[in-house]
C-alpha cells in the first residue's frame, strides 16, 4: 500500500427538494495520494471536493466505490481511520465560548489524551500557531486568521498521519493568507504529514500541492504535479517588450512565424507574444529575429502556462470562483 | 463503556463551562416565568376563591409549580438552536471526525439540559419564596419538583433537537414552539383547577407531560403528598423521557452516518 489516500470510483448522490432525479455530487472520482506530500484537488464550487473530503473522513458514505486512509477502509472501520486523521473543515468548527486553550485540550481529550501530554501538546500547538499569548481568550475574539490557526491546531493535536484542509485560506486576508501558505508547505516538509487540500484557488494549489487533480462535475478531469499540467499544455509563453511601437505588424509576425521554434505568434503594438516548447532556448532567436526586422526588444520575460490555463483546456470552461453558476462556456476553448 | 462515560464527561464540561461563563443567559431565561409568576399571581389572586376550585394555600403557591413546568418546557424547547448553531458552526462534524462517541455528544446535550432546568428551576423556588410563597412540602417537595421538571424539559428538548437535526431551520425549531407552548400551558392545571376546564379540555389535560410536572409539583409541596400518584406521573415522565431522547438519538445516528 503505497498510498496515503485512496479513492476509487466514488459515486454519491442527493436527492434534492423539488427536483425529481437525484443531484450527482461526485460521478466515479478517483484519486490516490502518495505519503507525504501535499496533494491539491482544484475545482470550482460544487465540483464535488466537499463531498470528497467528507466520504474520506467518515462524515458520508458513497452510493458506491471503495475509499481508504493509509491502506484502511474508511467505510468499514471508520473508528480506526478518525485515529489517523486531522480535519480541518471549511467551517472553523472551534468553540466561540471556549479560550483558544480549552478549544485544544477538550479536542485532545476526545482522541483519548489525558494529563500532562495533552496539556503539553496544547501549549507546544499554542505555541507554534502564535497563539500563546492569546490561549486565555474566548475563540469568539480572535480574528479571522487566528481562528484558522486555531482550527489547524485544533486538527494536529493528535499528531495525525494524514490532515485534510478543506479550503483553508478561504476568506483569509492575503498577510494571513500567505502565513498559512507557508505553515501547511512546512506541514508536509519537516514534519512528513500527507495533507489533501481542497482549494478554488489556482494560485493556492499552484504554490502548495505537488501532485494536482483537477475536478468538475465529480469527476477528475485531468491529475499530475502543477507542472506536468502546464507543461501538457505544450510550451512557455515567450513575451518581448519592444524598444519602438511598430509600424508594420505583418513584417514583425512574418519575422517570427518563420522561427521553427515559435507558435501561435501575436503581434500587438509595442508587444509580441509566441509559445514554444522550451522558452528559454527560443528566446536568442527570437531576439535575433527581432533585431532583423528592425524591431529591437527592450525586455524579454518567459513564462510556464499558468493553471488557469490548465483548467480552461481540461474543463473547457474559463476559471471563475464560481464556476457552477457562471457557466459560460468559452469560444475557442478545446480539450 | 469508559470511553463513553469518559467523553460525556468532557463534552458536558464543555457547556457547563460556557453556561458558568454567561450566567445571564440562565438568568435572563428565567424574567419571563418570574414576569408570569408575579404578574398572573397578583392579577388572578382571587382566582382562588372561585366556588369549587378548592386551593389551600394563596394563588402563588398554586401557580408556581406551574410556572417551573412552563419554563422547563419553554427553555428547553430552544435546544435545538443551539444544535443548528452547532452544524452550521462545523463544530459538530468536528466531533463527529474524531473518535469522540457517539452517545457521549448526545449524553452532553441532555446533561446540559438537566443542569439549565436545575439551576432555574431552583430560581423560580426562590423568587416564589421570596414573593410570599410557602412549600409545606420542604426540600424533599422541592427535590421531586426539580426532578419532574428536569424530566420534562429533556422530552422537550430531545423534541427541539430532532426537529433542528432533520429540519435544520430555526422556523420550524419556532413554529414548533408556539404550537405547543400555550395550548399545552393553558390545557394544564398550571393557571386553573381541571375540574373547572370544559370536559374535552380535562381530557387533554390528563394527557398532557406538563400537567403531569404540575400536578407532581402541586402534590409534593404540600405536606401530605400522594405519592402513589406522584410515582405513577413521574413514571410516565420518564417513559416518556426515555422514548424522545431514544428518536433524537436515532435522528443523530443518521445524521451523524450521512452529514
Amino acid at each position: 500500500m503505497s498510498s496515503a489516500v485512496e479513492a476509487h470510483r466514488l459515486v454519491k448522490t442527493y436527492a434534492v427538494r423539488g427536483k425529481k432525479d437525484r443531484v450527482k455530487a461526485l460521478d466515479g472520482l478517483d484519486i490516490a495520494v502518495p505519503r507525504g506530500i501535499i496533494f491539491g484537488l482544484l475545482g470550482p464550487n460544487g465540483a464535488g471536493k466537499s463531498t470528497t473530503v467528507k466520504i474520506l473522513t467518515s462524515l458520508a458514505r458513497p452510493d458506491s466505490g471503495t475509499a481508504s486512509v493509509e491502506g484502511i477502509d474508511v467505510l468499514r472501520s471508520p473508528g480506526q481511520v478518525r485515529r489517523m486523521i486531522g480535519v480541518v473543515a471549511q467551517r472553523s468548527g472551534a468553540d466561540p465560548t471556549a479560550t483558544g486553550r480549552e478549544n485544544l485540550l477538550l479536542q485532545g481529550h476526545l482522541y483519548g489524551m489525558r494529563g500532562s501530554s495533552v496539556r503539553t501538546r496544547a501549549d507546544e500547538l499554542l505555541e507554534h500557531f502564535g497563539l500563546t499569548e492569546a490561549a486565555g481568550r474566548l475563540a469568539r475574539t480572535y480574528s479571522g486568521g487566528m481562528q484558522r490557526r486555531l482550527d489547524v491546531a485544533l486538527g494536529l493535536i493528535h499528531r495525525p498521519s494524514v490532515l485534510f484542509l478543506d479550503e483553508p485560506t478561504t476568506g483569509l486576508d492575503p498577510e494571513s493568507r500567505a502565513a498559512m501558505w507557508q505553515e501547511i508547505a512546512r506541514l508536509a516538509g519537516a514534519e512528513g504529514l500527507t495533507v489533501l487540500l481542497t482549494t478554488h484557488y489556482l494560485e493556492e494549489a499552484d504554490r502548495l500541492a505537488s501532485q494536482l487533480a483537477i475536478v468538475d462535475h465529480g469527476r477528475v478531469v485531468i491529475t499530475g504535479s502543477p507542472d506536468e499540467l502546464k507543461g501538457a499544455l505544450h510550451g512557455d509563453v515567450v513575451q518581448a517588450q519592444l524598444a519602438a511601437p511598430i509600424a508594420d505588424p505583418s513584417v514583425v509576425y512574418g519575422a517570427l512565424t518563420a522561427l521553427p521554434q515559435a507558435r501561435d505568434v501575436y503581434v500587438a503594438s509595442s508587444t509580441v507574444t509566441l509559445r514554444s516548447d522550451d522558452g528559454a532556448a527560443a528566446v536568442p532567436m527570437v531576439l535575433a529575429a527581432l533585431q532583423r526586422a528592425g524591431y529591437p526588444a527592450r525586455s524579454v520575460t518567459v513564462a510556464r502556462p499558468s493553471l488557469d490555463e490548465v483548467y480552461l483546456r481540461t474543463t473547457g470552461r474559463q476559471y471563475t470562483e464560481n464556476a457552477e453558476t457562471n457557466d459560460n462556456e468559452l469560444v475557442g476553448a478545446s480539450k | 463503556m469508559a470511553a463513553t462515560i469518559a467523553d460525556t464527561g468532557y463534552l458536558t464540561g464543555r457547556k457547563i463551562h460556557a453556561l458558568v461563563r454567561q450566567p445571564w443567559v440562565l438568568a435572563f431565561s428565567v424574567v419571563q416565568p418570574a414576569i408570569w409568576l408575579f404578574l398572573f399571581g397578583e392579577l388572578f389572586r382571587r382566582v382562588i376563591d372561585i366556588p369549587g376550585f378548592h386551593f389551600g394555600g394563596s394563588y402563588l403557591d398554586y401557580l408556581i409549580p406551574g410556572i417551573v413546568a412552563m419554563n422547563a418546557m419553554s427553555g428547553n424547547m430552544w435546544a435545538g438552536m443551539g444544535m443548528i448553531e452547532e452544524i452550521e458552526r462545523g463544530t459538530l462534524n468536528r466531533f463527529l471526525v474524531s473518535p469522540a462517541s457517539r452517545l457521549g455528544i448526545m449524553n452532553a446535550t441532555v446533561a446540559e439540559q438537566a443542569v439549565g432546568t436545575t439551576v432555574q428551576t431552583l430560581i423560580i423556588l426562590v423568587l416564589g419564596l421570596a414573593g410570599g410563597a410557602r412549600y409545606p412540602g420542604g426540600v424533599g417537595g422541592c427535590a421531586v419538583l426539580v426532578v419532574a421538571s428536569i424530566l420534562v424539559g429533556v422530552v422537550f428538548g430531545a423534541l427541539s433537537n430532532t426537529v433542528g437535526m432533520l429540519l435544520r431551520s430555526r422556523e420550524a425549531i419556532i413554529g414548533v414552539y408556539t404550537f405547543f407552548m400555550l395550548p399545552l400551558m393553558f390545557m394544564s392545571s398550571a393557571f386553573m383547577q381541571t375540574q373547572l376546564m370544559p370536559g374535552w379540555m380535562q381530557a387533554i389535560a390528563s394527557r398532557n407531560p406538563l400537567n403531569w410536572v404540575v400536578q407532581i409539583g402541586r402534590s409534593v409541596l404540600t405536606a401530605s403528598p400522594d405519592w402513589s400518584a406522584v410515582a405513577v406521573r413521574c413514571g410516565g415522565l420518564l417513559a416518556l423521557a426515555v422514548v424522545c431522547v431514544a428518536v433524537s438519538v436515532v435522528t443523530f445516528r443518521s445524521y451523524a452516518k450521512n452529514v
